[in-house]
């Protein structure tokens, strides 16, 4: 099947006499049959980088190789042949707007030059897998965004492809829709074995589906690894960005009243004791709660809490001891992050 | 006065208008179609920049266009009396026609493409389309209800164009306007061929929006 490997890729823009280092010496191995996602916030180069697997954009340096095959050295019409073997959705859908949902979905086929008979046989199995059978003369006009992003995926399965890249797939839809469309992704990695590239900003989009996940960060990875791992104790200052996400609700600092914040992590099974209440109870010293959320991270709920704790109590490490004992994952957060935390 | 030697004139003149209309309608979309293909291909944002041949192509195209049409009618008399055999008359009247129609449907056409949504073209090219593949199968289709836009306002300005070459033998109505109306001082034939104008404009510009409406599947 199809690994896609990036060696020391770096890509320079040039504009107004600037150079720009969109992507500075990127390093990843994606394995065949993987979700990885590719996170971060906009302009850290994450859809250069995208755009490199398939060669839309030529890296500057370094190479991409997909099963083994140096893209740089294929000629332009083994390229384009290569990228067939390559499909890809986009935020914003990119439909043909003047065709119907079948003459889409045939599009591929058309540009391979399969017979119009055998496309259409084909198109329509694909929007039955993506369950829009009854939408085969519609024009996009007429669908909502999950729809045309549904057609978007069947055009982008139509020439059977062993590689999937989504730049921001689900970036334009709404939180209902793009965990439908989440799911179908990964049905479809499921179903046919495809490698999955997720591009996002979101890290619900990352906890939900994504095996692996690299963090991108002014161009360069700061971070990569197992979702669950990273969610669990994230070690770059981007990574803890991105998990405690949604800034919209921070207090200033000195109204926290805490010492010492920590974040604890825990699983399903860890759910069930009242760990919290039982550390309160035994060193008989108050914790602050600062945030709590649960989260679905790769089908496992996971629940996160700030807490915060004081100084002078002289229990502090007594509290992290007894959380870890009881196998939660604990980090400490500096001051300064626990404004982008809470 | 309007006699049936007057009425069969009128008769004549709509269909060299017409004639003259439509004939260098399509000849200048003949020429006038890839050069705005290629315009746009080689553009800065095209899809195969070529700085070189875009100046080119602009320069020429923006020269034809600053000479107003009653001034390259004269200029290219010479020229249409070595590829037509004289310099009056209808079919005469299409070779200015056709070179002033070429550069303004190009720069329509580029136009066009141009406004052809940057992404589908990429979505293209992540399947593996070649440069044709995107012109013919993505660009002209994207753009297809914009360049019949183009194509009707174009002949529009054609028809009013032919009517100008009046002044110099053209054929049409225009050119029995002219001799009516400005130097025999006969107004009645004037209005009515002013009027006629008037009937086949409008019926060019309706006709053009309903088409243009039946082929466009972007609005709901």
């Amino acid at each position: 099947m199809s690994g896609i490997k990036i060696r020391h890729l770096t890509k320079k823009f040039e504009a107004d006499g600037h150079i720009l280092t969109a992507l500075d010496d990127v390093n990843l191995q994606i394995e065949s049959g993987e979700i990885y996602g590719i996170i971060g916030m906009s302009g850290a180069g994450k859809s250069t980088l995208v755009r490199s697997i398939n060669f839309l954009e030529r890296p500057t340096e370094g190479q991409v190789l997909i099963d083994g095959v140096d893209l740089a050295e294929l000629s332009e019409r083994d390229l384009r042949k290569k990228r067939a073997d390559i499909g890809m959705i986009f935020q914003g859908f990119n439909l043909l707007e003047q065709k119907n949902v079948i003459s889409n979905v045939c599009f591929p086929l058309e540009i391979a030059g399969v017979k119009k008979k055998d496309a259409i046989v084909r198109a329509r199995e694909l929007l039955k897998r993506v369950n829009l059978e009854d939408k085969e003369k519609a024009y996009p006009s007429r669908l909502s965004g999950g729809q045309k992003q549904r057609v978007a995926i069947a055009r982008a399965l139509a020439s059977n492809p062993k590689i999937l890249l989504c730049d921001e797939a689900t970036s334009a839809l709404d939180p209902q829709t793009s965990d439908s469309i989440l799911k179908l992704l990964k049905q479809i990695n499921e179903d046919l074995g495809i490698t999955i590239v997720i591009i996002t900003h979101q890290m619900s989009v990352v906890t939900q589906i994504c095996d692996k996940v690299a963090i991108v960060e002014n161009g360069k990875i700061v971070e990569e690894g197992k979702t669950a791992e990273i969610f669990d104790s994230p070690k770059s200052d981007a990574a803890k960005e991105l998990i405690s996400g949604n800034n919209n609700s921070f207090l200033p600092l000195e109204e926290l009243n805490s010492d010492k914040v920590i974040r604890i992590v825990f699983s399903e099974n860890s759910a069930f004791e009242p760990v919290i209440a039982n550390a309160i109870l035994k060193f008989e010293t108050p914790i602050n709660i600062l945030k709590a959320d649960t989260r679905n991270v790769g089908g496992i709920a996971k629940g996160e809490m700030l807490l915060g704790l004081h100084y002078g109590s002289g229990v502090e490490k007594d509290f992290i001891e007894y959380f870890r004992e009881r196998g939660l994952v604990v980090t400490e957060v500096k001051e300064t992050e626990v404004k982008s935390h809470v | 006065m309007f006699d049936a030697k007057v009425l069969s004139m009128l008769a004549e003149g709509i269909k060299d208008t017409l004639y003259m209309t439509l004939v260098s309608t399509l000849a200048g979309y003949v020429l006038g179609l890839p050069l705005g293909i290629i315009l746009c291909v080689t553009g800065k944002n095209g899809l195969h920049p070529n700085s070189v041949i875009y100046r080119i192509l602009d320069f020429i195209c923006n020269i034809i266009r600053s000479v107003p049409f009653l001034i390259l009618l004269i200029v290219l008399i010479p020229f249409t009396r070595a590829l037509v055999g004289q310099s009056y008359g209808s079919t005469a009247t299409i070779v200015p026609l056709v070179i002033c129609a070429a550069p303004y449907i190009a720069r329509v056409v580029e136009a066009s493409l141009n406004e052809v949504d940057p992404g589908v073209v990429e979505a293209a090219k992540s399947m593996g389309a070649d440069n044709f593949q995107i012109i013919y199968k993505v660009l002209l289709v994207e753009a297809k209800t914009s360049l019949m836009a183009g194509a009707t306002i174009t002949t529009g300005i054609l028809l009013g164009y032919s009517a100008m070459s009046g002044t110099v033998g053209g054929g049409g109505l225009g050119d029995i306007a002219v001799r009516y109306g400005y130097y025999r001082w006969q107004t009645d034939i004037m209005v009515v061929t002013v009027v006629l104008l008037i009937v086949i404009f409008q019926i060019i510009q309706n006709l053009g929006t309903k088409i243009v409406m039946a082929f466009d599947h972007r609005k709901k």
